[in-house]
C-alpha cells in the first residue's frame, strides 16, 4: 500500500509538442492517499487512461515526477513499481488454467511454491473462483475473466495500488452491479489504494470516496461525490455530473452587486464583490433538484415533461433559455399558470468563464 | 537485444532484394559484358534490351497476352464467387459443407496432373491458344480461393443488414449491388488481389494451353533461351518487366495487405 | 444464423460449373487413361490396376517421391520458424510497416518461371552474384553439376520465394493482438520468452496451421520454378514429383502410367493434407 504523489505531471504523445492541444495531460499535481478508493472520471479523450498508464509505468511522462511513498519511481519499469492494472477487456493467458494465471505474477518474481499456493488459493476464494481453479482460463465468462485479471493483481502482497481502466465495459449489465459490489467489499477487507477510471458517473459516484474529475488533460475538481454534486468548481463538472446536468444561465452584475438574470435578481453563493466580476462570461449554475416553483420570480412557460422513471423532469423556457426542474414521480404538477421559478438559497453558484466564483 | 530487432527484417529484405538487384543489373548490361566479366553494376549502362522488348511485337505481345487472361480470370472468378460465397455464408442447403470442401480440394490440385488433360479438353472444344482458355483454366484454383476469401468477409457482415434491406423493400438484386457489395469492398479487393496474383504467376497451364496467339510472356522467354542461345541481357530485361504489374498491385493494396492476409477468418 | 434455402443452389451454380468443368472432366479423362492401355491408333484396352501397380512398384516413382518428401520437409523446417521469427521482429507502427510489407511481398508476385530464371542466373558459378561469391569464398560451387549444390540452390530459392507468405500471415495474426495483453504482461513481470509462449504463440496458432498447410501443399506441387532452375538435374538429382510426372506425360506420351501416377500424386496430397489438418486442429476442439 502506498501513497502516490504526482508532481507537475504532464505528458504529450507528440515528439515536439507545440501548443496546448498536443498535450494529453497538462500539469497534474495531486496526492492519492494510501488506501483510498478513487474514481477518475471524465469524457473520452480527457487523459484519464494516459494518467493511469503513467502511474503504472506503461508510459514515461514527458514532464514531472511520480513518487510512491518516498521513492521516485518516474523512471522505473512497471514490474518494479508493484502496481496492478485491470484493463477494459479481460486479459487472461488462454493456454493456462485459472490457477496458473493467478500464480503467474508470483512465479515471475521467483516466489516459493508454497507461498504461491497459499496466496493463489486465498485470492481465489476471496473472488469466488476456487471452484474453477483447474479449468482452462479460455473457457470462462467475461466477468470471471475480469476477476482473474483482478486476482493477478491481488496475489501480490506488496502491491501498492490497483488501477482499473474502465473494467466493466464488456460485462453484461446485470453482472456489472454484482461485480461492483464485490469490488467494494474487497476494498473494505483489504484496503489497497484503488484508482478506478470510468466515464460513467454512476459507477464513479457509487464506488469512490473521492472523485477526480478530468477534462482535456486537466484535473478540474477533486472531492467527495457529495461535494461534487453540491458545489461544482467548474461548469463542466456541473454539467457532467448529475442527471440531468446543472442549469446554466447567463447573468450580469448590476452596480449594486446584485446578480441578475434578464433583470431578475438571483440569490447565490458568491461572496465576491461586484468589481471583480467584469462583463466576461458570467453564468449562474443551479441543479434541477434545487429549482422550485414560486409565486413570483422568473416567468417561464412549461415546454415539456419527461418521465424518467422515479422522477420527472420539467423543462421550462424563458425566452430562448431553458431551465430544467426535477420532481419526484409522486408529486403532481402544479397547475397554476403562469409559472414562476426560483432557486433554493445558496444552491445557485456564480461562475466566471466556467470557474466558480467563491 | 531488442535494440537490434530492426536488424532481422532488414537482413531479410536485403536477402530478398539481392537476386532482384542482380536481375535488374543484368538487364542494363550487354550480353557481352555479362558473359565477359563479372561486374557488380553495369559498367556500360545500356537500354538496348528494354528497347528491343518494347518495340518487338513478339516480346511485348507476350505481356499483353498475360495481362489479358489474368484480368479476364480475375473478373470471371470474382463474379462467379460473389453469389456462391453469399449462399455459403447465409444459407444452408443440401450438400453445402461437402461442396465447400470439394471446392477447397481443387486448390490442392497439382497443375502437373492437369497439364495434359487440359490440353486435350480445351483443344477438343476448340479453345486452344485463346486467352479465354487460360482464363477459364485458372478458375480451377482461383474460384475456390475467391469463394473462401469472400465467404470469410461476408460472414463478418451481420444478417441484420440483409433483413433490414428486404424489409425496406429492396429486391435481392438491388440489395446485393447497392448495399452488400460496398460493405464487403475490402473483401472483394483482397479476393481480386489473390486471383490476380495466382493467375499472373502460374505458368504451366498457361504455356500448355497456348502456342502463338495467346502466348504468355513466359513462353517467349523460354523460347529465347533455347533458340537464340543465351541472350541473358534480353532475358533479364524481360524478367524485370514482369515484376512491374506485381509491384503496382502491391503498392495499391499495401494498406490492406496485413488485413487481407487475416482473411476475415484467421 | 443460416436459413434453410434450397434455391441457394442457383447462386452456387456458376462456381460449380466453372470448377467442375475444369476438375471433373479432366479427372475423368485421367481416370480413364489410368485403367487402359493403348498402342496408338486410338485403340484402348481395359487393363484395370496394372498401371497403378506398375507405378507404385517402380523405382523411379519411389525415388521421385522420396526426393519430394525430403524437399517438403526441409522447406517446412526452414520457412515456418524463419517466418515466425521475422514476423515477430517487424514493426507495428510507423513508416517502416509499409516499406516492410511491400518489399517482402515482392517475391510472391513474380511469375514462377521468372523466379526460376532469376535464381538460375543468380547462382551461376561464373557470372552470378551468388555463385561467383561462393566460389570466391573458397567453396567449390556449381549447381549445374553438383547434386548437393543443386539442392542447396533449390531450397534457397524456395525459401526466398515463399517465406514472405508465412511472414505476412503471422504478422497479420500478431497485429491483431491488442496492446492490453502486452501491457498486462509487463505488469505481471513476464519475461520475453513467456510473452512469446503465453501470448503470441497461442494467438498465432490458427494462422500457423494455414501457413503449414499451404506451404506443404504448394511445395509438394512445385514445378515451374524448379524446372527453370535445374531442369530436374544434374541428372535426376532434383527431379521432384511434378517434374517427373510432366516428363512422363508430355514427353513420352505414356498415357497410362502418367495417368496412374497423376491420380496417386493427387491422392497423396489429399491424404497428407487431411492428416495434417486433423492433427493440428485436434486440440482446438478439446
Amino acid at each position: 500500500m502506498a501513497r502516490i504523489r504526482l508532481q507537475d505531471l504532464a505528458h504529450s504523445y507528440h515528439p515536439n509538442p507545440s501548443d496546448d492541444r498536443d498535450w494529453a495531460l497538462r500539469g497534474v499535481d495531486f496526492v492519492w492517499d494510501d488506501g483510498g478508493a478513487f474514481a477518475l472520471l471524465g469524457p473520452s479523450g480527457c487523459g484519464k487512461t494516459t494518467l493511469l498508464n503513467l502511474i503504472s509505468g506503461l508510459l514515461r511522462p514527458t514532464k514531472g515526477r511520480i513518487v510512491f511513498d518516498e521513492q521516485d519511481v518516474t523512471m522505473l519499469e512497471p514490474r518494479v513499481r508493484n502496481i496492478a492494472q485491470v484493463f477494459q477487456f479481460p486479459v487472461v493467458y488462454d493456454t493456462m488454467t485459472v490457477y496458473e494465471n493467478l500464480a503467474f505474477p508470483l512465479r515471475n518474481r521467483g516466489v516459493q511454491p508454497e507461498v504461491v499456493d497459499r496466496r493463489v488459493r486465498s485470492v481465489a476464494s476471496a473472488l469466488g473462483l476456487d471452484a474453477s481453479l483447474n479449468n482452462r482460463a479460455r473457457a470462462l465468462t467475461a466477468d470471471a475473466k475480469q476477476k482473474i485479471s483482478l486476482g493477478r493483481g491481488l496475489v501480490r502482497q506488496d502491491v501498492s495500488a490497483i488501477l482499473f481502466d474502465e473494467p466493466l465495459t464488456v460485462i453484461d449489465p446485470h453482472l456489472k452491479w454484482r461485480l461492483r459490489s464485490e469490488l467494494k467489499a474487497l476494498h473494505q477487507q483489504s484496503p489497497f489504494t484503488m484508482i478506478y477510471v470510468t466515464h460513467d458517473q454512476t459507477e464513479a459516484l457509487t464506488f469512490a470516496d473521492q472523485v477526480v474529475v478530468m477534462n482535456e488533460g486537466e484535473v478540474i475538481q477533486i472531492g467527495t461525490p457529495a461535494a461534487l454534486f453540491d458545489r461544482p468548481n467548474h461548469t463542466f463538472v456541473g454539467h457532467f455530473i448529475g442527471s440531468p446536468g446543472m442549469n446554466l444561465l447567463p447573468v450580469s452584475v448590476d452596480q449594486a452587486g446584485v446578480v441578475r438574470f434578464e433583470g431578475y435578481a438571483i440569490q447565490n453563493s458568491s461572496r465576491g464583490s461586484g468589481e471583480n466580476l467584469a462583463a466576461k462570461g458570467l453564468q449562474i449554475g443551479v441543479r434541477p433538484e434545487f429549482v422550485r416553483l414560486q409565486r413570483e420570480g422568473i416567468p417561464v412557460n412549461l415546454v415539456r415533461v419527461i418521465d424518467a422513471g422515479h422522477m420527472r423532469i420539467l423543462e421550462f423556457r424563458h425566452g430562448e433559455h431553458s431551465i430544467k426542474m426535477v420532481l419526484s414521480e409522486s408529486s403532481a404538477i402544479p397547475d397554476r399558470t403562469p409559472y414562476f421559478l426560483g432557486f433554493e438559497p445558496n444552491r445557485a453558484h456564480l461562475y466566471a468563464d466556467g470557474w466558480i466564483v467563491a | 537485444m531488442t535494440r537490434f530487432k530492426w536488424l532481422v527484417p532488414t537482413l531479410y529484405i536485403i536477402f530478398l532484394m539481392l537476386p532482384i538487384y542482380w536481375l535488374l543489373c543484368m538487364s542494363f548490361k550487354t550480353t557481352n559484358e555479362i558473359l565477359g566479366s563479372f561486374t557488380l553494376w553495369p559498367e556500360r549502362f545500356t537500354l538496348d534490351n528494354y528497347r528491343r522488348i518494347l518495340t518487338d511485337p513478339t516480346w511485348y505481345g507476350g505481356y499483353i497476352n498475360s495481362l489479358i487472361y489474368v484480368v479476364l480470370n480475375t473478373i470471371i472468378s470474382v463474379l462467379a464467387a460473389l453469389p456462391a460465397a453469399y449462399a455459403f455464408s447465409r444459407y444452408r442447403f443440401a450438400g453445402d459443407k461437402h461442396l465447400f470442401f470439394w471446392l477447397l480440394t481443387n486448390r490442392m490440385a497439382p497443375s502437373a496432373v492437369f497439364a495434359l488433360p487440359f490440353f486435350q479438353l480445351y483443344s477438343a472444344i476448340g479453345l486452344f491458344d485463346t486467352h479465354i482458355a487460360v482464363a477459364i483454366a485458372h478458375c480451377l484454383f482461383n474460384v475456390p480461393l475467391a469463394v473462401w476469401i469472400l465467404e470469410g468477409f461476408m460472414s463478418g457482415v451481420p444478417r441484420e443488414l440483409d433483413e433490414t434491406a428486404f424489409i425496406d423493400g429492396y429486391s435481392f438484386g438491388r440489395f446485393f449491388i447497392r448495399i452488400f457489395i460496398p460493405t464487403i469492398a475490402a473483401g472483394i479487393g483482397v479476393a481480386a488481389f489473390f486471383c490476380f496474383m495466382f493467375s499472373w504467376v502460374e505458368l504451366l497451364l498457361a504455356k500448355t494451353l497456348t502456342s502463338v496467339d495467346a502466348k504468355p510472356i513466359a513462353a517467349t522467354m523460354t523460347r529465347t533461351a533455347s533458340t537464340s542461345g543465351y541472350e541473358l541481357g534480353l532475358l533479364a530485361a524481360a524478367g524485370s518487366l514482369t515484376m512491374i504489374p506485381g509491384a503496382v498491385v502491391i503498392y495499391f493494396v499495401r494498406n490492406y495487405i496485413a488485413k487481407g492476409f487475416a482473411l476475415g477468418r484467421v | 444464423m443460416k436459413t434453410e434455402n434450397p434455391k441457394a443452389w442457383f447462386l452456387v451454380l456458376p462456381v460449380v460449373v466453372l470448377v467442375a468443368f475444369n476438375a471433373v472432366i479432366p479427372l475423368m479423362a485421367v481416370v480413364n487413361y489410368s485403367v487402359q492401355e493403348t498402342f496408338g491408333n486410338n485403340e484402348f484396352f481395359f487393363e484395370g490396376v496394372k498401371w497403378f501397380r506398375e507405378v507404385m512398384t517402380s523405382q523411379r516413382f519411389r525415388d521421385a517421391l522420396s526426393r519430394q518428401i525430403f524437399f517438403t520437409s526441409i522447406i517446412l523446417l526452414i520457412e515456418i520458424p524463419l517466418g515466425v521469427i521475422i514476423a515477430l521482429a517487424m514493426p507495428h507502427r510507423g513508416w517502416g510497416v509499409s516499406v516492410c510489407l511491400v518489399l517482402m511481398a515482392m517475391p510472391l508476385l513474380i511469375p514462377w518461371n521468372v523466379v526460376g530464371a532469376i535464381w538460375n542466373i543468380f547462382a551461376l558459378p561464373d557470372i552470378g552474384l551468388l555463385g561467383h561469391s561462393l566460389n570466391k569464398l573458397g567453396w567449390d560451387y556449381n549447381y549445374t553439376r553438383q547434386p548437393i549444390a543443386a539442392w542447396f540452390t533449390l531450397v534457397a530459392m524456395d525459401v526466398w520465394h515463399w517465406t514472405s507468405l508465412v511472414v505476412l500471415l503471422c504478422y497479420a495474426a500478431l497485429t491483431a493482438i491488442p496492446d492490453a495483453y502486452y501491457q498486462a504482461a509487463r505488469i505481471d513481470g513476464a519475461s520475453r520468452w513467456a510473452v512469446f509462449r503465453r501470448i503470441q504463440l497461442p494467438k498465432m496458432k490458427r494462422v500457423l496451421i494455414i501457413a503449414v498447410l499451404l506451404r506443404f501443399m504448394d511445395s509438394f506441387m512445385i514445378y515451374t520454378e524448379a524446372v527453370v532452375l535445374t531442369g530436374g538435374g544434374p541428372g535426376n538429382a532434383t527431379t521432384l514429383l511434378s517434374i517427373d510426372l510432366v516428363k512422363i506425360a508430355l514427353g513420352q506420351f505414356d498415357l497410362g502410367p502418367a495417368a496412374a501416377m497423376s491420380l496417386i500424386y493427387f491422392l497423396i496430397i489429399l491424404l497428407l493434407s487431411w492428416i495434417f489438418y486433423a492433427v493440428m486442429t485436434r486440440d482446438e476442439l478439446e
